[in-house]
């Protein structure tokens, strides 16, 4: 690994992005969207609007840089320009990292431009440090982006690739204890979540929320931790230098 | 410093694809400082034999060396200028951007961005998308990266499909001036006339070498006046 050729394969990727101005506006302008919607669809419902809304701001980087990053991967191994990085003399890490870098920036700006209009605009309360649930955003898309780059080598066509979303994003966001606490799901479905990701970044989002920054807290994030190094050494096994 | 050993050495090389052995015992030596090139129609295994050379290919047994080490390993990938048949170039970058990333990765002056992209004449096109550029500019571009770093093999799986005659004359008058600087090229086509601008050919059918030599000697050996014809007996004679 080379700190030269990580910052260029980051600052590759950033341009690439910026050169795809609707890509950018749909990932920082739609959950401030979604923010608003749900605010009037749980109009008079304060509680629930709190309670579901800052944790929300740390999954949306969770499910963009998923979506964003299995797409660029793909587009990597069919046009032949991950086989070209692979004969050069770049490390596997240096890929990965890149991209986490790259990847993390976009979503702290997404993150930051969903916490104004949250907590600005739409009078989102928080007990907690709003810092808090940006760091924790920060992680989430680091969690999704890791996600995408190992689950990308398993699909062979951009279709694939978007199913992916709903077939791995969708049950973990249904799971987390999100919509319903995870102690009133039956009893199968908890232990499933028990072995999901997303469960551990929702509730370390929502304890941060609560203003609970205790053990507990840490724990969860240590398990998110965990699990991007985790996913990131499964996406580094599927960067394969030959290939058949 | 001249070297006589070979600079790629292949014995008993076997490769499978999709449960076919698509390349069956294949031998074949390249020599340093000239322009090979590896003819044979599409199929023939000349981008599987390509790939087993670069080092990317999952190879079933035998030997590939190049420029005295084993294919693939480490200490080639700074030595190596890869072209695919396929641009491999990033479509949303604009073709400066793409040499910049690439010269970064190999650690090469800047300077030898500007130069890259002059050699292969698209210095009218360096601050625009690769997206909007036509199929041979594209394939251009794709060749200037791998020029960058000055890289002591070329291989070029089919650089000057699609492109007009004139570029394509320069293009191959720069790879002569490469090989007189010392560059190996290694360079597949699948159309007959450009085997003619090779020093040496390496004809290819259905993963068998059919014959070796310079065009020169290919006709002679054949008795036949251009190469088309050289490569039709040579194909019904093995």
């Amino acid at each position: 690994m080379n700190p030269r050729i990580t910052l260029a394969t980051a600052g590759r990727v950033l341009r690439q992005l910026r050169h795809d101005h609707r890509t950018l506006a749909l990932v920082i302008l739609v959950p401030p969207l979604l923010l608003t919607i749900m605010k009037y669809v749980f109009y008079g419902q304060e509680e629930t609007f709190d309670r579901i809304g800052a944790p929300l701001v740390g999954i949306f980087p969770f499910v963009s840089m998923f979506l964003v990053t299995s797409i660029a991967m793909l587009r990597e191994r069919t046009s032949g320009t991950l086989e070209r990085l692979m004969s050069m003399p770049l490390a596997k890490l240096d890929i990965l990292l890149g991209y986490g870098l790259a990847f993390t920036l976009l979503a702290l700006v997404q993150a930051t431009v969903t916490s104004i209009v949250a907590f600005g605009l739409l009078g989102l309360d928080t007990a907690g440090p709003v810092w808090l649930i940006l760091v924790l955003a920060a992680g989430n898309a680091l969690l999704g982006m890791s996600l995408g780059l190992f689950l990308s080598a398993f699909a062979q066509t951009e279709f694939q690739a978007v199913q992916f979303m709903p077939a791995f994003v969708l049950p973990q966001i249904l799971l987390a204890g999100l919509l319903v606490p995870r102690e009133k799901m039956a009893d199968v479905l908890e232990w499933i979540s028990n072995a999901l990701p997303l469960t551990y970044a929702y509730e370390a989002l929502a304890l941060a929320a609560a203003d609970d920054l205790g053990r507990e807290l840490a724990i969860d994030a240590l398990v998110v931790a965990g699990c991007i190094v985790l996913a990131l050494v499964l996406g580094a096994t599927t960067l394969r230098r030959r290939t058949a | 410093m001249m070297n006589s050993s070979p600079a790629i050495g292949i014995r008993r090389l076997n490769v499978r694809r999709g449960g076919r052995l698509v390349l069956p015992e294949l031998s074949l030596d390249v020599r340093r400082g000239i322009v090979t090139g590896l003819l044979g129609p599409s199929g023939s295994g000349k981008t599987t034999l390509i790939r087993a050379i670069v080092g990317v290919q999952i190879v079933e047994s035998g030997e590939v060396n190049v420029l005295g080490e084993p294919a693939g390993s480490e200490a080639l990938r700074r030595r190596i200028g890869y072209v695919t048949q396929a641009p491999s170039v990033y479509s949303d970058l604009t073709v400066r951007q793409n040499l910049e990333y690439f010269a970064a990765i190999l650690g090469a002056p800047s300077g030898g961005v500007k130069e890259a992209i002059d050699a292969v004449a698209l210095g009218g096109h360096a601050n625009q998308m690769v997206r909007t550029l036509s199929g041979g500019e594209t394939s251009r571009v794709s060749l200037a990266t791998a020029l960058l770093g000055h890289p002591d093999l070329l291989v070029l799986d089919e650089p000057t499909v699609g492109l007009d005659p004139v570029l394509r004359r320069d293009l191959w008058n720069m790879f002569h001036e490469l090989a007189a600087g010392g560059t190996t090229l290694l360079v597949s086509s699948h159309v007959m006339d450009e085997a003619e601008r090779c020093d040496d050919l390496v004809l290819l059918r259905n993963g068998r070498i059919v014959a070796t030599g310079s065009p020169s000697e290919l006709r002679e050996e054949t008795h036949t006046e251009d190469l088309e014809e050289a490569f039709l007996a040579l194909a019904e004679a093995s």
